[in-house]
């Protein structure tokens, strides 16, 4: 026999992972559809958060009616026309503002009646009308309390003219922390670091282990000398490396483009989306396991890890504000960990008491999630 | 070298369980593979040969019984078996995203070869199988052969002792499935390998020294193919009625008592009896009295169609005579004007050119073969002429209809049988041929009259209220062929109509495709097992989306023919008119 099998004359393990990681990278950029997950996908979330999506209510078109226009009505009328908030368009009655706000021209009526001026003298005040389309609750809210601040600053400023002063029992002295524009971008930008790790680390990893399947090129790979732990580390290194660098990514646009302050430690931020990349690559593994085919693993990676990373870790809804059952739930979604992590991070600083706690059920997702990787990827095709 | 088996199997079973339905795969199966030698695993698809390929390798744990592959038990001790045995899936196991070369580099850090040692055996490799001016060529880029040979060299990147494959000739042209053989017949020589090679194409189990034949799960039979072969001694002959066509030769004859097999061979018809016999006796056959009878030599697959015969008995339950001659519409002053005709005809995918000028003409009643290895352009053509692909060029009519303009008016007067049978698994049959009745725009009632006619016809009224998915393959191809004739087509289209069911339903499945000529349907039928050209009135030999040849098979075949090989094979036929269209192409 020519050429006989000697074990000791085989390259080891380090040579079979080395091949494995290589393969990978060289697929990733070979493959268009791992491209558009772990290059395109991210950049137009970036874009569209940073940019196009925002939670606050701008430019709120708002209808103003003033019945019987006067200096008064006009000072305050004049008040909202300043404030960025409002888009105010004017209307002569109150029936063409209510076709308005039915025909969602405008978002809320601020109605003056004809006797403002005049009430305005009288010891019991002068009503304001308010009305507000309350179909987008959050916009509404929003909407009444700017018209209700709007209205407070114009009547202190209205009795410091008037030499007087406002007589009001109790004074609110507001203070803005940690996102003292309360601008969202700066709430959304961190947190999409938790969705494009999820893309790369479960999705993409499910997919591709899930096409190796369905092509036999595992089949080929398991008549090797190597081991399931090697082709699954294979896999774990290289989207790691990949999923690393969707997280600079992220922060790097995040604190250069959009320029959301970073107030934690840049070091601990790397260490907890580590950890998370782990618990995110342990899904992915985890279900293309036991789904094999890719649409089945594209869907159950959707659905189960990036939809709930969406809506359910806090990265757009205040979990506290979820009623107590979605809360429960959001307790076994990974994202809800780090994004708290990454939100405190990125605008609050280093809190070790909501770091410590999250990076460590991050640590017990991983195992949990690697472990049934591990337990149900053997060497064998059932 | 000792003979200790490499490979031994002792009842071997395994099951699998898919849908709440049961597959025995393999059932008690038994066997002991000789070292240095290629053994063949024989059977159609659904056999279980793929199940005994992925036990040996450690792939799949059996249910009962052991498999030890070198010396080691390939379930226990499955790391230290895949360490020392090469094994190459079906389709290969390639990154088609990665080159020639990143695939050989893939296998051999995964292999351990030594890199001092890589240079010399990529060379030794690429050099056998003819890739080194492609190393830099994506994996998903290379023609079906040139797959077969990088998945077989990546196989080879370390020599094992044994190899197994499975399936690798499916599809292959046959210039690179002699390549392979040769290959195989080199490594076994002289580097004393053993490989066990799985296959369901008949004639490639005569290069074998040995083969298992498997079929539903069981052994048929294990020995020398010679040996299997010489059983039939005495009862295989070649008789040719002067003026009659083989093809209505053989309707006479088979299902005849007596007769195992009756198959039309060009200008004659191949007649395999029952018992011993001689050319007196067999003049008794209806039809025979003035017949031309020459003994001829047993083929391998003589014996395999008399073991399946016995084993599982008549197939089907054919009637003799005619079949299907089912009043179809026909217009009687049709004519001999052609019902198909094609003219540079081309069809572009990106900047490949798929079909690259196609011509030819089909007549009333006509049996017209494309014949070609996978990628020769034959499904691209036969989806423009079902108009389900515009065509880059070139004119296409069919049932004198322009299918530029009148696409679904010709569609109605097709029946199409595609490779994937087409049918709905979770529909039962008769849904299924209502189904297929309602979607050509068939009345209730004559819907249901063309439903029982196909439940009598394909005797498949047994098994009407079963669903589809659960037939067995030869079955599926009929309730297929069913669907497609709901409307009573004048023109069927046939795409890889029997590609991998047994020999006996395709023998039977040919008896059927001839009833309909005979009733004047007209046949186009693609395919990729050479041998299959024998049963059409004429065949076009396609390669790289061109037409190599058009002609009748025997006159094919005698244009083949040259000193060293008197009586050539459509195999040969089509490696001869590949090989010349070759060298023309490099001259010019």
């Amino acid at each position: 026999m020519s050429a006989p099998v000697n074990d000791h004359a085989r390259g080891g393990s380090l040579m079979r992972l080395r091949g494995l990681v290589r393969k990978e990278f060289l697929q990733i950029v070979r493959d268009p559809s791992s491209i558009a997950i772990a290059f395109v996908m991210p950049i137009f979330l970036l874009v569209l958060f940073g940019y196009g999506v925002s939670l606050d209510a701008d430019h709120v078109p708002v209808a103003l009616v003033a019945e019987a226009p006067s200096a008064d009505t006009a000072d305050f009328l004049a008040s909202l026309e300043g404030s960025h908030y409002f888009a105010p368009v004017h209307a002569f009655t109150l029936a063409a503002a209510e076709e308005a706000l039915r025909e969602g021209r405008v978002r809320a009526i601020v109605r003056l009646r004809a006797n403002f001026a005049e009430q305005l003298r009288r010891p019991d005040g002068a009503p304001i009308q308010l009305i507000v389309n309350g179909v987008d609750a959050n916009t509404a809210r929003l909407t009444q309390g700017y018209v209700e601040g709007a209205w407070g600053n114009w009547l202190a400023r209205h009795a410091a003219s008037l030499g007087q002063e406002l007589v009001t029992p109790v004074q609110l002295e507001q203070r803005v922390w940690f996102n003292s524009e309360l601008r969202s971008r700066n709430f959304l930008v961190p947190g999409l670091v938790a969705i494009i790790m999820t893309l790369i680390g479960t999705l993409l990893t499910a997919l591709v282990m899930a096409r190796e399947w369905e092509r036999g090129t595992l089949e080929a790979l398991l008549v090797t000398p190597v081991s399931m732990t090697e082709v699954l580390l294979g896999k774990i290194i290289a989207y790691f490396l990949l999923g690393t660098g969707g997280m600079l990514l992220t922060v790097g646009m995040a604190v250069g483009l959009f320029e959301v302050p970073l107030r934690g430690s840049f070091w601990l931020l790397w260490a907890c989306a580590s950890l998370f990349l782990l618990a995110a690559l342990g899904m992915g593994l985890a279900i293309s396991a036991v789904a094999r085919n890719q649409f089945v693993a594209g869907q159950v990676a959707i659905i189960g890890t990036f939809l709930p990373a969406f809506l359910l870790s806090g990265f757009i809804f205040d979990i506290d504000s979820m009623p107590a059952v979605v809360q429960g739930i959001t307790h076994v979604i990974v994202a809800r960990y780090f994004v708290s992590i990454v939100q405190t991070l990125f605008l609050a600083g280093n809190v070790w008491s909501v770091v410590l706690p999250n990076a460590a059920a991050l640590l017990l997702m991983a195992a949990i999630f690697l472990g049934i990787t591990w337990r149900k990827s053997r060497k064998r095709l059932e | 070298m000792d003979d200790a088996p490499i490979l031994e199997a002792v009842g071997l079973a395994k099951a699998f369980t898919a849908g709440g339905r049961r597959t025995q795969a393999l059932d008690g199966v038994s066997f002991a593979i000789r070292p240095g030698v290629v053994t063949g695993l024989i059977g159609p698809d659904g056999a279980g040969k793929t199940t005994l390929m992925r036990l040996a390798a450690g792939l799949l744990v059996p249910d009962a019984g052991s498999i030890r592959a070198l010396g080691l038990d390939s379930t226990r001790e499955s790391l230290a078996v895949q360490a020392a045995l090469g094994y190459m899936p079906q389709r290969f196991g390639l990154y088609e995203d990665l080159s020639v070369q990143e695939n050989l580099d893939l296998y051999a850090d995964l292999q351990g070869v030594p890199h001092a040692a890589r240079a010399e055996r990529y060379g030794e490799l690429m050099h056998m199988t003819g890739l080194a001016a492609f190393t830099r060529r994506l994996a998903g880029r290379l023609s079906g052969g040139m797959k077969q040979k990088l998945g077989l060299a990546c196989t080879l990147v370390r020599a094992p002792r044994l190899l197994l494959l499975d399936e690798p000739t499916v599809g292959v042209d046959p210039i690179s499935r002699r390549e392979l053989w040769a290959i195989l017949d080199r490594l076994v020589k002289n580097e004393g390998m053993s490989v066990l090679l799985s296959t369901a194409y008949l004639d490639e189990a005569e290069r074998c020294q040995a083969v298992i034949l498997l079929n539903a799960g069981r052994i048929l039979e294990q020995g020398a193919p010679a040996t299997i072969s010489a059983r039939m001694a005495g009862r295989t002959w070649a008789v040719s009625v002067a003026g009659e066509r083989s093809r209505d030769l053989q309707v006479g004859l088979a299902g005849q008592p007596g007769v195992v097999d009756a198959l039309a061979q060009g200008d004659h018809v191949r007649l395999v009896t029952q018992a011993v016999s001689d050319p007196a006796q067999l003049a008794r056959l209806p039809g025979l009295q003035e017949a031309r009878i020459q003994a001829v030599a047993p083929r391998f697959e003589d014996g395999f169609v008399d073991l399946l015969r016995t084993h599982i008995g008549a197939a089907g339950s054919l009637r003799d005579g005619d079949i299907l001659v089912d009043g179809l519409p026909r217009d009687a002053d049709a004519g001999e004007a052609p019902v198909i005709e094609v003219d540079g005809l081309r069809r572009r995918f990106g900047d490949f050119w798929a079909v690259d000028g196609v011509s030819f003409e089909v007549r009333r009643g006509e049996i017209f073969g494309l014949l070609g290895a996978n990628g020769a352009g034959k499904s691209t053509t036969f989806r423009m002429l079902c108009g389900l692909l515009p065509a880059s060029a070139g004119t296409l009519r069919v049932a004198g209809l322009d299918l530029r303009h009148a696409a679904s008016t010709a569609r109605g007067r097709i029946g199409y049988m595609s490779q994937k049978f087409s049918l709905y698994g979770n529909l039962s049959v008769g849904q299924n041929l209502d189904f297929f009745a309602s979607a050509y725009g068939l009345a209730a009632h004559a819907r249901a009259e063309r439903r029982g006619w196909a439940l009598t016809e394909f005797d498949l009224a047994d098994y009407a209220g079963q669903l589809a998915a659960d037939l067995s393959l030869g079955h599926k191809q009929r309730l297929a062929m069913a669907c497609a004739l709901m409307h009573q087509p004048e023109i069927l289209f046939l795409d890889e109509p029997t590609s991998g069911v047994d020999p006996l339903a395709r023998r039977e499945f040919w008896r059927r495709i001839n009833g309909l000529a005979r009733a004047g349907v007209t046949i186009l039928v693609t395919t990729h097992f050479m041998e299959e050209a024998e049963y059409c009135d004429r065949v076009a030999i396609m390669a790289a989306g061109r037409v190599l040849a058009i002609d009748e098979p025997a006159a094919l075949k005698a244009a083949a023919r040259s000193p060293g090989s008197p009586e050539p094979s459509m195999e040969d036929a089509f490696i001869r008119l590949a090989k010349s269209a070759e060298t023309q192409e490099e001259a010019a």
